[in-house]
């Protein structure tokens, strides 16, 4: 597995500041974070935190409306579509086509990425395998699969891109027990290939498994950060850091 | 430029192989296109010399009403379950996304004139009088409609109302395409003595236009 390298010191999330407004609501309010290469971190805060909004902007879908954000060493307000191709972002859609196959699916997105016809083949199968998804479930349409297949098909597709920095919504909601470690297996593997991932999740016993560094999110900015050790917690300097009112566990 | 056409190619067949699955052409579109067909007949009293007069309009007013079917539908292959976040991270350049999904859009349009000429063959009692005019007519205007409704689906999925706003955005623009195409069937089926070579001018015009726009704007369409 390739994976992009960076010169040391570089992160590959980093934010300063960075405001996202939904409308004249301020989804991040002047988020600060800090990730480097091959980390994974947990984000964690109440729904309407801005977990989901975070992810997105690391994904360049949605534009900065103050602040430094830099991600994979890349200025977001100017290089949106250098940062896009290297990241993988998995959210509540499963960005598959009903109609198609799974294995038409993992092909197709593998083939949308830039991947010639055997590289495409090869990647897909190698997904295939480390989400654990056979052939009589490939040879279904979308449709028939279950909600919990249907997610496993789309991290598997999202697999084949290879990308640095994968950005994880809940990857594990609606799975059972093999799906879930399947994604352990897919983070843990990523993580191993130099890789960096962000989980957004409320399961923070199963992730916390993952990863040693846990970022607390709440109104919009990062209220509690434990650091890239995770022993130690580092508050953040706002008021809902201090009464802790925040944090969702 | 190779790269864009290739891309291109890729999400025309993804959604030709979507439509081969579904038949939605086949069950829905088609159907409902020769049931306006059938409408106008009784509206008309099925007169058919009345009918053959106004062929070329009925004809193209199906069409347009039909490619809005196709059109929504097009769009919400990729809005259903958040597709459309995937094409923006693939690296695709917009162009390509674009020209696919417009060229799979005119190849279901295409289908669906064969079927509609054999309608106003069959139930208007229309004559072929120039078949290469009819032809030529047929598949620049087919162009012109998939690729402002592909253009004018961006922009309506990106104002969040696709499905109730779409026609009113986009049967307005398309006037002129009704107005040229139907001028040159009227003289393609000898409805009218009129220069249909004239008006494919305007077609091949309005085609080149908006597929150029549409390349270039649906990128900004499909962002924010």
């Amino acid at each position: 597995m390739s994976v992009h390298r960076y010169r040391d010191g570089v992160s590959v999330v980093e934010l300063r500041g960075a405001v996202v407004l939904l409308g004249r609501f301020p989804a991040l309010a002047g988020l600060d974070l800090s990730v480097d290469v091959g980390e994974t971190v947990l984000l964690q805060g109440p729904n309407g935190a801005g977990k989901t909004t975070l992810l997105m902007l690391c994904a360049g879908l949605v534009r900065p409306a103050d602040g430094e954000v830099r991600v994979l060493g890349h200025d977001l307000t100017v290089e949106r579509r250098e940062v896009r191709r290297r990241v993988a972002l998995l959210r509540h859609g499963t960005g598959l086509y009903e109609d198609l196959t799974a294995a038409e699916n993992i092909r197709f997105w593998a083939r949308a990425a830039g991947l010639g016809e055997s590289e495409a083949t090869s990647r897909a199968a190698s997904a295939v395998g480390l989400l654990g998804l056979d052939d009589r479930l490939l040879s279904r349409p979308v449709h028939a699969l279950s909600a919990g297949q249907r997610r496993r098909t789309s991290l598997a597709s999202l697999a084949v891109r290879r990308p640095d920095l994968w950005l994880l919504d809940e990857p594990h909601a609606g799975l059972d027990q093999v799906g879930r470690d399947a994604v352990d297996s897919l983070i843990r593997d990523a993580v191993s290939a130099g890789a960096t991932v962000l989980v957004a999740s409320h399961e923070l016993e199963r992730v916390r498994s993952l990863s040693p560094r846990v970022v607390t999110v709440a109104a919009g900015v990062v209220v509690r950060d434990s650091g890239r050790g995770g022993g130690t917690t580092r508050p953040a300097c706002t008021p809902e850091a201090a009464t802790g009112e925040a944090a969702d566990a | 430029m190779r790269e864009v056409f290739a891309d291109a190619l890729l999400i025309a067949a993804k959604d030709l192989r979507i439509e081969a699955r579904s038949r939605v052409l086949v069950n829905q579109v088609a159907p409902f296109a020769l049931l306006v067909l059938v409408l106008f007949g009784f509206a008309l009293d099925a007169d058919q010399r009345t009918l053959r007069t106004f062929a070329p309009g009925l004809f193209w007013v199906a069409v347009l009403l039909a490619s809005l079917l196709a059109v929504q539908r097009s769009t919400s292959l990729e809005h259903a379950d958040g597709a459309h976040t995937g094409l923006r991270l693939s690296g695709m350049a917009p162009s390509s996304v674009f020209l696919g999904k417009a060229a799979a859009v005119f190849v279901q349009l295409a289908v669906l004139e064969v079927l509609l000429v054999v309608g106003i063959v069959v139930l208007y009692g229309s004559t072929i009088e120039d078949p290469l005019l009819l032809v030529v007519s047929g598949l620049v205007a087919g162009v012109a409609v998939a690729a402002t409704g592909t253009l004018y689906g961006a922009l309506a999925s990106g104002l969040g109302v696709r499905e109730t706003l779409l026609p009113i955005l986009l049967l307005p623009v398309l006037a002129p395409v009704l107005i040229g195409a139907t001028r040159a069937f009227d003289d393609a089926l000898g409805a009218a003595a009129v220069d249909g070579w004239a008006w494919l001018g305007l077609l091949v015009v309005f085609g080149l236009v908006a597929t150029v726009l549409g390349a270039l704007a649906h990128g900004a369409l499909i962002e924010d």
